[in-house]
């Protein structure tokens, strides 16, 4: 095996593992505050629907871009409204935004479904990926705003003893997370494969929820836990490739084997405070207690 | 979940299709996949709204689009048979047993299976001859490849893929013994970002063509952007790799599903096995591209479909030896239907095993 074999399967690893990375690192802060959202698939379709429609309108990146931004914040703004301030269940919530998102995106799209569009080039995004787990790692251990954020999500009702804003906070990292998500959908339908067509994200949204669990809320442990899966996948292709015969079915649903492997560790209550599991995950926040 | 999430959702869609007329025959449709796929599940709606073109008033139809081939596709079909349908396509394999189950609780209900090989009194099956279209490509690609090299993404094994892929290699090998297939099987008919990760998985291996038997087109853009060849699937994609795509094999359902539907109507159904190809126009393959075609190549192309079409020429013509080195298709024989139907195995000369 040569070295240009090495280079081009390194590269496809990290084109196709960054959308986990930027929905991965998304929900990552959303849930260290406290928050379970279960809608990144729906986000990311959202996303990658709007992107392409004002790609297709306009024919600018930056346009798209931003359009596909501001579909995030408006949806996990509308998450973030019922689940805080009409404390409904996150996880119901969560699903129902994806069951939305879902919808919404096929019936968007339906018209611009099969214009071919120019790609943009997926490198741009990859070097921010890792620039943002940086940010984000250094945001939630180094930062005073960062350590509110692991306040909120440690202990709500501590954190608003001590006179931080909960709901504030909580609004800020459910719509990062929701940018986040609809960053990665951008980056699906723009960069990864130039496209749209309905329910394109295939499932990256529950993988990258995973990943969350899998790296035990670390970020640094996200971005390794991204690209073993991502990296797996490509392996496996590769050697299928070569002729080795593989269980094929069983690398789909490694992500999630993975995952309930590690949750198996995490519901062990002695482990749980070093693996960093939020303690007020998916636990709703009433101010007049 | 995705996929349960999916169904629920087109369980509350199809309520609101459904026009009603009080004779009308209702015809309802199963897909696997979003219509907008522009590739099998496409295609399927394109015969769909060529049948409703055809019969007009006299029949309305509702169609499921993403349902999964497990439990969740009973409870889809038996959605449409419930709800008064008179005749139901289910246009997958796998819904093979799920259309069974229900046929049995609806008597009454007609249904029709796509490429399945299991009938009942009121269940049909009906398929194309897509490996006489896989023959074709095949041949294009033994004499278009400079690497000897040809990428194959593939869904699932099942007989259908593995016939295609058998096809094309009996067809590549024959102008070029030097042709190799490199296989990647990618357990799912959809995932346009999995797919074009084998499609460039395959290309960084030395690959210089691409066929795909999955649903989406992003094999061939992966292709055009890597500046190599490549097939579309089901439906014409040159639109979206103009400098890549060779051609693409058509699946042409429209007059089989306007014929069926008739036949309901005018109360002749009765259960039978279809499974036509080129001499009956369920498989036409797209214009050649004359930008990439030397234009012998598309004459020989050419020759081939009239060949098959008026039977001079085979997909499986013998002797054929499976990987084994057993003869399975004797010297001036060809492949019969029940071979083909049931073929799970690759011919001599392929690499790997089928997966099981």
């Amino acid at each position: 095996m040569n070295i240009d074999i090495v280079i081009g399967i390194l590269n496809i690893v990290l084109i196709s593992t960054t959308p986990l990375v930027f929905a991965g690192i998304g929900e990552l802060v959303t849930e260290k505050s406290g928050v379970l959202n279960l809608g990144l698939e729906g986000l990311m379709l959202v996303g990658a629907v709007t992107g392409f429609i004002t790609l297709v309108l306009t024919g600018n990146y930056f346009y798209s871009l931003f359009f596909s931004i501001i579909s995030g914040v408006i949806l996990s703004g509308i998450f973030a409204f019922l689940v805080l301030n009409l404390m409904t269940n996150q996880i119901a919530t969560g699903l129902a935004l994806t069951i939305f998102g879902i919808g919404l995106s096929a019936m968007l799209g339906k018209k611009f479904s099969g214009t071919p569009i120019e790609g943009l080039n997926p490198y741009y995004f990859i070097v921010i990926s890792f620039l943002l787990v940086f940010m984000v790692s250094y945001f939630l251990s180094k930062t005073k705003s960062g350590l509110i954020v692991r306040a909120v999500g440690e202990d709500h009702n501590s954190a608003y003893a001590l006179g931080y804003n909960v709901i504030k906070t909580r609004y800020m990292t459910i719509i990062f997370g929701g940018v986040m998500s609809s960053l990665a959908g951008f980056y699906i339908s723009i960069c990864y494969a130039p496209m749209w067509q309905e329910g394109m994200t295939a499932g990256r949204g529950w993988i990258a929820l995973a990943l969350v669990v899998f790296a035990t809320w670390k970020p640094w442990r996200l971005l390794v836990g991204a690209y073993i899966f991502g990296g797996v996948a490509i392996m496996q292709m590769n050697l299928q490739a070569i002729g080795v015969k593989l269980p094929g079915q069983f690398f789909n649903m490694m992500p999630y084997l993975a995952t309930i492997i590690v949750l198996v560790f995490i519901s062990s209550n002695k482990l749980r405070l070093k693996l960093s599991a939020p303690a007020s995950l998916n636990m709703p926040f009433e101010k007049n207690q | 979940m995705i996929r349960k999430i999916l169904t629920i959702i087109s369980f509350f869609t199809i309520i609101s299709v459904s026009a009603l007329h009080a004779d009308q025959k209702k015809i309802g449709f199963i897909y696997i996949g979003p219509p907008g796929d522009h590739g099998w599940t496409y295609m399927h709606d394109q015969g769909r709204i060529y049948m409703e073109n055809a019969l007009g008033d006299t029949i309305s139809t509702t169609f499921i689009e993403n349902v999964p081939e497990n439990a969740d596709a009973v409870r889809a079909i038996r959605k449409l048979a419930a709800s008064g349908h008179d005749l139901i396509f289910t246009t997958s394999f796998n819904y093979m047993d799920q259309t069974l189950e229900v046929a049995e609780e609806f008597p009454d209900v007609k249904f029709e299976h796509a490429t399945g090989f299991k009938r009942m009194d009121n269940v049909s099956t009906y398929s194309a001859r897509f490996y006489e279209g896989r023959t074709i490509i095949g041949h294009i690609a033994g004499k278009m490849t400079k690497t000897n090299t040809i990428g194959y993404i593939v869904s699932f094994p099942i007989p259908e893929v593995i016939r295609g892929i058998n096809a094309f290699y009996l067809a590549a090998a024959k102008v070029n013994p030097d042709v190799k297939i490199k296989i990647i099987w990618n357990y799912s008919w959809y995932d346009p970002g999995k797919e074009a990760d084998a499609a460039n998985t395959l290309i960084n291996q030395g690959a210089d063509i691409i066929v795909q038997h999955t649903d989406s087109y992003a094999p061939c853009q992966a292709a055009e952007k890597a500046g190599v060849l490549a097939f579309g699937q089901a439906s014409n994609q040159e639109a979206f790799c103009p400098n890549a795509h060779m051609t693409s094999i058509e699946d042409i359902w429209g007059p089989y599903y306007a014929a069926k539907a008739q036949a309901v109507v005018d109360g002749t159904w009765g259960s039978e096995d279809t499974w036509q190809g080129f001499k009956d126009g369920m498989v036409e393959m797209s214009p050649y591209n004359t930008k990439l075609l030397p234009l012998d190549l598309i004459l020989e192309a050419k020759n081939m479909e009239t060949a098959i079409e008026n039977g001079t020429l085979h997909s499986f013509e013998g002797p054929i030896y499976n990987q084994a080195g057993e003869l399975v298709v004797k010297e001036g024989e060809v492949a019969d239907d029940g071979m083909l139907a049931g073929m799970m195995f690759y011919v001599q000369g392929i690499d790997g095993e089928v997966p099981q």
